[in-house]
């Protein structure tokens, strides 16, 4: 990505997102000490470090699963510290997660459906009603579901239950549910994990088609520096929740605090 | 999605289903009603029961089954719908129907009765607020002792009420059930909670039960979507507790306990969480098991228990649950 690296200049509009001296403890471990971090509207950025930077932790922090201790954390101008999760995801902060979570026992398509819950007319009472509106609303969901499935290569898989898919075809689907609730900053935790380098290859291409389709922002935290490098425009590393280094990639790979990290300090 | 050379979503033909199913028991219920009379007491007496169960069963399916939020204090909220209806009926009856005069005697009756079950399901979902707002923050075995508790509270609070009869309960109450009341009621049960479950906005039921965590990071607030449950199975429990009140004519705190939650949460289990014909036919199965068993006097309610735990151990996703096999394509 060498045309990448010219688009990594600081965003001159105010950032989307925004970590000022984040700080999170539980009891005596300070999983994030004051983070300070930027995401510009059309990023695509990494953060890495080693098993137990708190990588997650500030994923968590940013989607609202926890509170952090001290400074602030603003979404588009205005702080969203202490929201709840929902709250967030309808400002425009979708995720992924590590451990992949899809609704099991929900057939794919009801998956990707139930992601369209932000932006429905709908209600209970108008479910039980069966108006023209809502059976045009249901009509109009089920175009823009099916719509997405064909995107991410999932239609055939329609009808099946989301437990059932292969592992690629459920990470895929995870990414697809949370483009559906239309986000602005889509976050990735470990995208790549357990995946096989065809597969890899293919979820680099996806990630750039994302971002290029829907001119989202996208964060990643990634243990694959082969995906890290090869997509991220911007890498932030982590380690033991302090900020160590950010950079384009060829500069967070030549930073000897970077390797110093990853690998300890080089024998006397 | 025209032209794209895919089959419609399933999703549209299953918009159209509750409205049918709705008319089918409607129908259903109307025919039962005009033939009423040839059964006999004691058949008209068991399809009240069954008709009851089943509002019951399909009620709790709502909350146990599709929200995934096992409750054992269900007869808590029948037991204040039927005490709700019942004392509207007993009450106020005698005061207001003499008014309607001879002429309007039965008109005026339907009336009360019907305005008497509406305010039993409606003071039941207010219960069920009350017990929800609190307890819906536990979940799994917590929640189940807390609605147990709750369950429990309800029923040593109709044994000190002195104007409610106190332990004694309730006696001396019109009949005014019958078969079309309870089997409209259901089929308005049945239709609301499918056509609820079967829309975007309703899916989001399954969705909390599914994975609460990742429901909230879709924008869901599962907060709402359990209270929605709760409160509207409620809702249903207490209608169910009218008419289960003005069809056996006495009531006593004793009848609305944990055993009587107990036996609803067999019917769901039994019937498959979150299979509404399965539940249907449990409630319709193991309320009808006991009379079948009637012959064998005595010994009818450990055959009753034994089935129960033979059926658990064969078929614990539910006698009327066929899992589909996950399509591998």
């Amino acid at each position: 990505m060498e045309t990448g690296l010219s688009m990594a200049a600081t965003p001159t509009t105010p950032p989307l997102l925004r970590l000022e001296d984040c700080t999170l403890r539980f009891g005596g471990l300070t999983a994030v000490s004051g983070l300070t971090a930027e995401i510009g509207e059309t990023d695509l950025v990494g953060l890495i470090g080693p098993n137990g930077a708190g990588k997650t932790t500030v994923f968590n922090l940013i989607t609202g699963v926890y509170r952090p201790a001290a400074g602030r954390i603003e979404f588009g101008g205005q702080s969203i510290a202490g929201k709840k999760p929902c709250q967030i995801t309808a400002r425009g902060i979708a995720r992924t997660f590590q451990n992949i979570r899809l609704f099991g026992s929900l057939n794919v398509f009801d998956n990707v459906r139930v992601a369209f819950h932000l932006h429905l007319w709908q209600g209970l009472g108008h479910a039980v009603w069966r108006g023209p509106g809502f059976l045009r609303e249901e009509k109009e969901i089920a175009g823009q579901v099916m719509e997405m499935l064909e995107i991410f290569q999932l239609q055939k898989y329609r009808d099946a239950p989301a437990a059932g898919l292969p592992y690629g075809e459920q990470r895929r689907l995870e990414i697809a549910r949370a483009l559906a609730t239309r986000p602005k900053l889509l976050l990735l935790d470990e995208p790549a994990a357990g995946m096989n380098p065809t597969e890899k290859a293919e979820l680099m291409k996806l990630i750039r088609f994302v971002e290029e389709k829907y001119k989202i922002a996208v964060l990643l935290v990634e243990h694959d520096m082969q995906v890290v490098m090869g997509i991220c425009r911007r890498i932030i590393v982590l380690d033991y929740g302090v900020k160590i280094a950010e950079g384009t990639p060829e500069e967070v790979r030549a930073n000897p605090k970077v390797i110093e990290a990853y690998l300890g300090r080089p024998a006397a | 999605m025209n032209g794209t050379g895919h089959n419609p979503p399933r999703m549209l033909e299953r918009i159209f289903r509750p409205k049918i199913i709705l008319l089918a028991v409607l129908a259903g219920a109307g025919l039962l009603a005009c033939f009423a009379g040839q059964f006999g007491r004691y058949y008209t007496g068991l399809l009240t029961k069954v008709g009851i169960n089943i509002i019951l069963a399909v009620s709790l399916n709502l909350i146990n089954g599709y929200t995934g939020q096992f409750s054992l204090g269900h007869a808590g909220f029948m037991g204040v719908g039927a005490y709700t209806a019942a004392a509207i009926t007993l009450f106020i009856g005698p005061n207001l129907l003499p008014v309607a005069g001879a002429a309007y005697y039965h008109w005026a009756a339907w009336g009360l009765f019907g305005a008497a079950l509406l305010a039993g399901g409606l003071a039941a979902a207010v219960a069920g607020v009350v017990v929800g707002l609190p307890s819906l923050r536990l979940k799994g075995d917590y929640l189940a002792i807390a609605t147990l508790g709750f369950g429990e509270i309800f029923r040593v609070i109709f044994c000190n009420i002195k104007s409610l009869g106190g332990g004694l309960g309730l006696n001396g109450i019109p009949r005014y059930t019958n078969l079309f009341w309870v089997y409209v009621t259901a089929a308005v049960c049945i239709y609301v909670v499918v056509a609820m479950v079967h829309s975007t906005y309703g899916r989001g039921f399954l969705a909390v039960r599914d994975d609460e965590v990742a429901a909230e990071a879709m924008g869901l607030n599962p907060t709402r979507y359990k209270m929605a449950a709760f409160v509207t199975g409620a809702f249903f429990a207490g209608i169910a507790g009218g008419l289960y009140g003005h069809d056996i004519r006495a009531i006593d705190p004793n009848g609305f306990g944990f055993m009587r939650s107990f036996d609803i949460v067999v019917m769901v289990i039994l019937g498959g969480m979150g299979n509404t014909p399965g539940v249907i036919a449990a409630a319709i199965v193991l309320t009808l098991l006991p009379e079948w068993l009637r012959p064998v006097a005595e010994y009818r309610m450990v055959i009753y228990s034994l089935l129960l735990i033979v059926l658990m151990l064969t078929r614990p996703q539910g006698l009327f649950t066929w899992r589909r096999k996950w399509k591998q394509v």
